[in-house]
């Protein structure tokens, strides 16, 4: 039952890969759609980062959780840095510096 | 111009930077499904077949309290359904493929070769072999998510939780968005889809994650009206 779950979850998870790729004409989308797809990625990413940082075991952290502060700490790195190792790292590191030493 | 093999290590060294997130998260991925009681075998045949991290943890936490295999499949299915967004993104530079070569590259798409491979493509959209990029970039993080799963397996409650690796997550994806932070329409669309991730978390089948987006690309088109 798990198995053939999976595999259903699989296919499923395949299609939602494949279908805009292979199986939908892109002359169908107009102009303006394109021109907003331009903004998927800010669009789709905020819903894992902010979930990611507020949101613990399912319930808000509080203001003073160590998430906010590493995330913080990532945004200005990342911003001036530009170096994607940076920021991970820095946000990381400065979580675990609050976990761990205060 | 370049060749293949150029696009395809560039496509690599895209994401590279982005394995300081995804193997922590693999990590967490497989010792979770151990920690849960399923098999190790179940637990890593999931990487293949579904290849969808956030997913592949919230189907077995399903299973393991009680859920019905329907609602695991469909909270799947929901949580996936973005990369129907990516895909629309990069059908364009994709278009040019046969028709097998599209279902097969298909399967690698995932949200941080998408987002790499699509910057490297909104600079370069000439190039004749662009999918080799993508090829490079998904390729990539697909042999890396096998390897950190399967450590995850392995070594399973050796992982120690307060070290909150989860938190790599966010982090790799702030990375990717961080620049754009210079533009005041992208802020918009961020804190949009942002806000709304929060205020809807609780939606079913984890649908948030494809909600927030549709409400932000819809403020991201009233955006693009006042623009003009």
């Amino acid at each position: 039952m798990t198995w053939s779950s999976i595999i259903f979850a699989g296919i499923i998870t395949y299609f939602t890969r494949m279908t805009m790729v292979a199986l939908v004409d892109r002359d169908l989308l107009g102009e303006r759609i394109k021109a907003v797809l331009a903004y998927v990625p800010s669009a789709v990413f905020p819903a894992i980062i902010f979930p990611g940082i507020f949101i613990t075991d399912g319930a808000f952290i509080e203001m003073n959780d160590p998430k906010i502060f590493g995330a913080i700490v990532a945004i200005l790195v990342g911003y001036f840095s530009r170096n994607v190792i940076a920021t991970i790292l820095s946000g990381l590191f400065s979580y675990w510096i609050i976990i761990f030493l205060l | 111009m370049f060749t293949k093999k150029q696009l395809l290590i560039k496509g690599l060294l895209s994401v590279a930077p982005h394995m300081f997130s995804v193997i922590p998260f693999g990590i967490v991925c497989g010792a979770i499904g151990i920690e849960l009681g399923f098999s190790p075998i179940l637990v890593y045949a999931m990487s293949i077949i579904i290849f969808g991290g956030a997913s592949q943890i919230v189907f077995l936490q399903l299973l393991s309290g009680g859920a019905s295999t329907l609602i695991a499949v469909t909270s799947v299915g929901v949580i996936n359904s973005r990369h129907l967004l990516y895909g629309a993104v990069l059908s364009e530079y994709l278009e040019k493929l046969s028709f097998i070569k599209k279902l097969l590259i298909s399967y690698l798409v995932v949200d941080q070769g998408f987002a790499e491979s699509n910057k490297f493509f909104q600079k370069n959209k000439n190039e004749p072999y662009l999918h080799y990029h993508l090829l490079g970039s998904g390729g990539t993080l697909w042999i890396f998510w096998q390897l950190s799963t399967l450590a995850g397996i392995i070594l399973g409650s050796f992982v120690p939780e307060e070290l909150g690796l989860k938190f790599a997550v966010p982090l790799t994806f702030i990375a990717i968005v961080v620049q754009d932070l210079k533009k005041l329409d992208h802020v918009i669309v961020m804190i949009t889809c942002g806000l709304s991730s929060l205020l809807f978390f609780d939606a079913p089948f984890k649908s948030y994650i494809i909600i927030s987006p549709l409400i932000a690309l819809f403020v991201a088109a009233l955006v693009l009206r006042l623009k003009k």
